[in-house]
């Protein structure tokens, strides 16, 4: 266990699977079954083969702006899990590996980030807030889902999501303290990725990291590699079923590094050296799982050939379906700014489609 | 029937639709043991709980944002921003994500809660406590807006407020919280929103006012009839959506057009409304649809507010000029 003996101001950094792919924190690891591991490991290589497919379609001018979230895929799929199905989760626009974890189908992902909101409307069981842009601002969510399942005595819990960029934007202290103050089951994790779009970590904060900052809410914060699966899994466990006993929220630091750039319209190479990025390639959290199911013989390099190749070809045609979807159809637009449409917005509607009859569209 | 003023009907409201409803939860700055700075919330915590109605901490933006979480977890949060001056911290929520999560997840998360705050000057009150916002959240896609200018209306609005499946921006005129009192059911009613009132009748000229403007409209009306002219008055009650046929089938009949606002002049709601008149009723007009509205100032502190603020006689003045055009 790790949450109540952690001390962030000493910046140590919890870690259970090293780079080698080597345990090397036996009595920690966590009781996985070997289902659950391999279906760990296939889901970050699943998220990994859809990033640099997505990647592949922008540049081809398939596809519109995408964040991927190449290097994050420990971060994202450790703690999501450690989830039960009915967990909620508030999540920024970098989590694809919690999606995919949740259950959230491809092609609805793909829909929406092929501009199409019908992609964010996933069934009511995968229970994961939209994607939200403005910074940190879901944090306020996820304590109003937690305080929701409070008090209709319901032991969900909600997890929020946000970057290292976010922990400097008054939404993040806001919901952290209130989370606090109503004990709420909240667990708060930090994709630390080293960057604001350009910006780094040291230009965000004198804090000596960003879990410090849970002191100041008087709830525990705790760093662990965000590269090695089982770390992540373990202490987000940990500070679930403490949230889900009524023991109060938990930030947790995820320390990770983003291998890609923020988005498809930004250029890393602008404001980072290739010498800086190199190291994290040796931190890699697939390689590193790789390593290890191999050595304990629960994976292979034939096993891994058959599922990147069948992984590949299900990305390229959900994709090439979802690229057929055409627009969004007119009423789509009109149809739900209110439970129903407004008389000024039937009218604008019936405008539109008029001028498109006459126009023969 | 009961007696009460204003925001005794809002405290009525909130009581008789708590005690129907376990899933409405009431929270904001001091909302909770004191019962709010302007005593709207009085009596709910002691009658309902501390889960149920409680002292948010001094955050406006996670009053807002945590009300978002509960009311896609099954709750009816109605929140109180304690003036609207002090909404700005929570503006990113509300037209972020409030307004917009229905849409955003095509109807699967939806928002439905209710936002209240006393706006509008008149008591005498420090810099930011006397705003009157309703055009930047009516400009808002995904937003109500509703005012009430009675007690009668305010209890009926905000149970109309709190069933409503969107998001409402509840503005409480202030001014008129304790000014009078009328006769008020006991139970449940609902005004619906998106309708506005006929106050009364009249055949020379429509005036659109809401909120704590309307008794001076009031006022200017009875004296403009004396003189023998007769005038229609309606309350808007609901901004948004506004009740764009109630007003253009009054212009229709009476060929002349006014609104009167507290909010400031420019891309205010006096201009939207002249702009439903030239669509709907433009070869019906007499005279040049006005607005007669506070100016485009920094709202003044109590010594200045007068000159901001359209009053009676600068209501009978204008209006007396529309109908003799």
């Amino acid at each position: 266990m790790f949450i109540e003996k952690f001390d962030p101001l000493k910046d140590d950094m919890i870690q259970i699977l090293d780079p080698s792919g080597k345990i090397v924190d036996t009595a920690n690891m966590p009781a996985l079954s070997e289902a659950k591991m391999i279906k760990m490991y296939q889901t970050m290589r699943e998220s990994r083969i859809i990033d640099e497919k997505t990647l592949q379609y922008q540049r081809q001018g398939r596809m519109l702006t995408y964040a991927p979230n190449l290097g994050q895929e420990a971060t994202q799929v450790g703690s999501a899990s450690a989830l039960r199905q009915t967990d909620w989760v508030a999540p920024s626009f970098r989590e694809l590996g919690v999606w995919l974890t949740k259950g959230a189908p491809l092609d609805k992902i793909f829909l929406y980030w092929f501009g199409n909101e019908e992609g964010m409307k996933m069934s009511e069981d995968i229970r994961i807030l939209p994607v939200s842009v403005p910074i940190a601002s879901q944090l306020q969510h996820a304590t109003g889902l937690a305080y929701a399942a409070k008090y209709r005595k319901l032991d969900d819990v909600a997890v929020g999501y946000v970057g290292d960029g976010g922990t400097s934007q008054g939404d993040f202290h806001e919901a952290l303290n209130f989370a606090a103050v109503n004990a709420l089951p909240n667990v708060f994790i930090i994709q630390n990725n080293q960057f604001a779009i350009s910006t780094r970590r040291a230009l965000q904060t004198k804090a000596p990291n960003l879990a410090a900052k849970a002191l100041a809410y008087g709830m525990p914060g705790v760093i662990v590699d965000g590269n090695d699966i089982f770390a992540v899994y373990a202490v987000v466990s940990e500070a679930v079923e403490r949230a889900r006993r009524g023991e109060g929220p938990t930030l947790i630091e995820c320390y990770t590094y983003r291998m890609g750039a923020h988005t498809t319209s930004d250029d890393p190479t602008v404001y980072r050296e290739e010498m800086e990025v190199d190291p994290w390639r040796g931190k890699d959290p697939i390689d590193r799982m790789y390593k290890y199911l191999v050595a304990e013989g629960l994976w292979s390099e034939e096993q891994e050939d058959a599922f990147v190749r069948e992984t590949a070809d299900r990305v390229k045609q959900t994709f090439e379906t979802v690229e057929k979807s055409g627009f969004t159809p007119l009423e789509d637009i009109f149809d739900y700014v209110y439970a129903e449409r407004t008389p000024i917005l039937e009218a604008q509607y019936q405008s539109r489609k008029a001028f498109y009859e006459k126009e023969g569209k | 029937m009961l007696v009460l003023n204003l925001i005794e009907a809002l405290t009525n409201a909130l009581d008789v639709s708590m005690a129907a409803d376990s899933s409405i939860i009431v929270y904001g700055e001091d909302v909770g043991f004191e019962g709010g700075v302007f005593r709207a919330t009085k009596g709910l915590q002691a009658k309902y709980g501390v889960d149920r109605c409680f002292d948010s901490i001094l955050a406006e933006s996670s009053i807002v944002g945590s009300g978002i979480g509960m009311a896609i977890n099954g709750l009816k949060p109605v929140v109180e921003i304690q003036f609207s001056g002090f909404v700005f911290p929570a503006i990113n929520q509300i037209v972020t994500h409030a307004a917009r999560m229905r849409n955003r997840s095509r109807g699967l998360y939806t928002v439905p809660m209710v936002i209240r705050m006393p706006y509008g000057g008149g008591v005498r009150a420090l810099e930011h406590h006397s705003e009157s916002l309703e055009a930047i959240f009516a400009h808002t896609a995904g937003l109500k807006v509703v005012i009430p200018s009675t007690p009668y209306d305010a209890k009926g609005l905000m149970m109309a407020a709190i069933n409503d499946p969107d998001p409402v921006i509840f503005m409480e005129p202030k001014r008129i919280y304790r000014a009078f009192k009328q006769e008020v059911p006991e139970g449940i009613y609902e005004i619906p929103i998106g309708k506005a009132k006929i106050v009364k009748p009249g055949d020379d000229l429509t005036v659109v006012a809401w909120g704590s403007m309307l008794r001076d409209v009031q006022k200017a009306v009875e004296i403009l009839e004396k003189e023998g002219h007769s005038i229609e008055l309606i309350d808007l009650r609901t901004i948004s959506p506004i009740d764009r046929e109630t007003i253009i089938t009054s212009v229709q009949k009476t060929g002349r057009f006014a609104v009167v606002h507290e909010a400031a002049r420019s891309f205010g709601p006096g201009a939207e409304l002249i702009s439903i008149v030239n669509e709907g009723a433009f070869l019906h007009l007499e005279a040049p649809p006005t607005r007669i509205t506070s100016v485009d100032t920094i709202v003044p502190l109590p010594k200045g507010e007068h000159h901001y603020v359209p009053s009676v006689e600068g209501i009978v003045a204008e209006l007396r000029a529309v109908l003799t055009f």
